[in-house]
């Protein structure tokens, strides 16, 4: 009975019972689709079929599988609930999957994209264990570093419990520990290289993060049909985008071209270019010359070719949502960063526009020290509520020092940074949460 | 007292500096070392007269240790030849790879020398 009743459901019907579930007006899912209300109507009413990328771009509307609106969704359901339930090992007859379907499609939708979410996490945990164990690079490095720390535990062992040794073989075996902690400083450095990933956008990508950074990367962050007012430009560059795997990072990547259209609206190219030229890489100067917010004017000098600015913007949890590396700055792939970066210190301080000479340790923890600019800024991202908080983001931009000097606050000493605790060689920082392979590992 | 008085030790494996380090202790100990970092090369030399011993690196350069443990095992000369292999992976499965393929022996690096002078000594007096 049950079965029969779902069979006659049609797709204009499922359609009418999401959108009024979801406190959707008729004129509202029409408009949000791109047809007339009157269209919708019949469709609703099961008087025009639908199909293809109108029913692809409802089902988004309402953020439904496509194939749960379909005609003869149902049978599709009740498959796949089966599917589901062989796949946990139950033992889930056709008439019983069909009865939940008809009964609570609700569940049975969660039921399935629930089973698929978690394929999707066990697909990713099988892509980051087999980047582990079978990356090429990461195999290599840890073998030469396990082999250069045997070569010199044994040597060392050599000479410090050898009595009698004669002159040439402590002469060598001295010569032998020199190369091969040379060897070994090599080895960690790459080996932080990888942790860092600096610089490794055209690595094999798998989050939606990282996905989106290789399309920034491929197109250098500057996107010229933006900034001629395209307005369809956007779409062009989503659907030839080759990184952008997934819909998340299709998502991410599309939010970030409205930005970067508007941005390039308000602040006009050559009319930038100019500005930053006359006046230095001063965000506050050149917010109020544009008429723009400190963060906009932030994002457009990160995008400008040839200054070789990074930029990193977080949300209020601290989560980083754009991360564009400058040399010598690294910024971590993955995890958390230096809780001592001026980006985190913006956001208890909201509205203000900070500027800080900071420095990062050289690569491996010897050398000098690479010294920027950074300009930070939290601001509101969402109009406030009554009696709520408003939503904050905090933006950071990082500039070489020789190219940003002068603007940043001069009253006190660089500020000493790190990229994340885990590969920070600093001993005794008081923001430390973790050791590090780089002082407690090697 | 040297233990390895008289025996012939073949290591084969690509670091010269462990190599040095390990033929240095194993010579204390009274045996005559001979080394190769390439693997089908200490094979060619092995097929006339077999070592007394064998110790033999996983990660070597051209072809890897098991493959060079598989051809000892099936020449020979060298069939019964006790072999101690050392490697980088340290996983449960490398260590079952190596007992399959016929090592007698399995150390991770980084290994200390007195307990590699201890298992040549177990392997080439046993």
């Amino acid at each position: 009975m049950a079965e029969r009743a779902t069979e006659r459901a049609l797709a204009g019907s499922r359609i009418r019972e999401r959108r009024i579930a979801q406190g959707l007006r008729q004129a509202e899912l029409a408009l949000d689709v791109g047809i007339s209300a009157s269209y919708l109507n019949l469709i609703e009413h099961n008087r025009r079929r639908i199909g293809g990328k109108l029913l692809q771009n409802i089902a988004q509307r309402l953020d439904v599988e496509p194939s749960l609106l379909a005609d003869g969704a149902e049978r599709a359901v009740v498959a796949r609930l089966s599917a589901v339930a062989e796949r946990f090992g139950e033992e889930a007859g056709q008439a019983e999957a069909s009865d939940f379907a008809a009964r609570f499609p609700g569940w049975a939708n969660l039921v399935i994209r629930s089973s698929r979410r978690v394929q999707e996490l066990e697909r990713n945990v099988e892509t980051l264990t087999d980047r582990l164990t079978h990356d090429p690079h990461l195999a290599a490095t840890l073998h030469e570093v396990l082999s250069t720390v045997t070569a010199i535990r044994s040597t060392a062992s050599i000479l410090t419990e050898t009595r009698e040794i004669e002159p040439e073989w402590r002469d060598r075996f001295h010569r032998n520990i020199n190369e091969d902690a040379t060897r070994l400083a090599e080895g960690a450095q790459a080996l932080v290289g990888f942790l860092d990933g600096v610089g490794d956008a055209h690595s094999e990508v798998s989050s939606p993060q990282e996905e989106f950074a290789a399309f920034l990367s491929a197109y250098s962050w500057h996107f010229p049909a933006l900034e001629e007012g395209q307005a369809s430009a956007a779409d062009s560059y989503l659907k030839g985008a080759l990184q952008l795997k997934s819909s998340s990072a299709h998502a991410i990547a599309a939010r970030y071209l409205k930005c970067y259209a508007e941005d390039a609206g308000k602040m006009p190219l050559r009319a930038f270019e100019e500005a930053v030229t006359e006046q230095g890489i001063d965000p506050l100067g050149l917010a109020s010359r544009f008429g723009v917010d400190t963060a906009s004017a932030m994002r457009r000098i990160a995008t400008l070719q040839g200054l070789d600015c990074g930029i990193v913007v977080c949300d209020a949890s601290g989560t980083m949502i754009l991360r564009k590396p400058v040399e010598g700055f690294p910024i971590p792939r993955f995890g958390a960063a230096c809780p001592l970066w001026p980006l985190f210190q913006a956001l208890s301080r909201p509205m203000v526009a900070m500027a800080d000479t900071v420095t990062q340790p050289a690569r491996g923890g010897g050398g000098e020290e690479s010294r920027f600019q950074a300009f930070a800024v939290a601001q509101p991202v969402l109009s406030a509520s009554y009696g709520r908080e408003p939503l904050l983001e905090a933006t950071m931009l990082i500039v070489p020092a020789e190219a940003g000097e002068g603007k940043a606050s001069k009253q006190e000493q660089a500020q000493k940074i790190g990229s994340s605790c885990r590969v920070c060689p600093r001993d005794g920082c008081l923001a430390r949460r973790e050791p590090s392979i780089m002082t407690s590992g090697f | 007292m040297s233990k390895l008085a008289g025996k012939t030790v073949l290591i084969i494996e690509d670091e010269p500096n462990i190599i040095e380090a390990i033929s240095f202790i194993l010579s204390r100990d009274g045996s005559t070392v001979h080394t190769h970092s390439n693997g089908q090369t200490a094979i060619e030399a092995v097929a006339e007269r077999a070592p007394d011993l064998i110790v033999l690196d996983v990660m070597l350069p051209g072809r890897s240790g098991y493959d060079i443990l598989k051809d000892l095992r099936n020449a020979e000369a060298t069939a019964q030849t006790p072999v101690l292999m050392l490697t980088a992976r340290g996983q449960m499965k490398d260590r079952e790879m190596a007992l399959e393929y016929g090592a007698n022996k399995f150390m991770t690096k980084p290994f200390s020398n007195a307990d590699v002078l201890e298992a040549v000594r177990e392997l080439a007096t046993s």
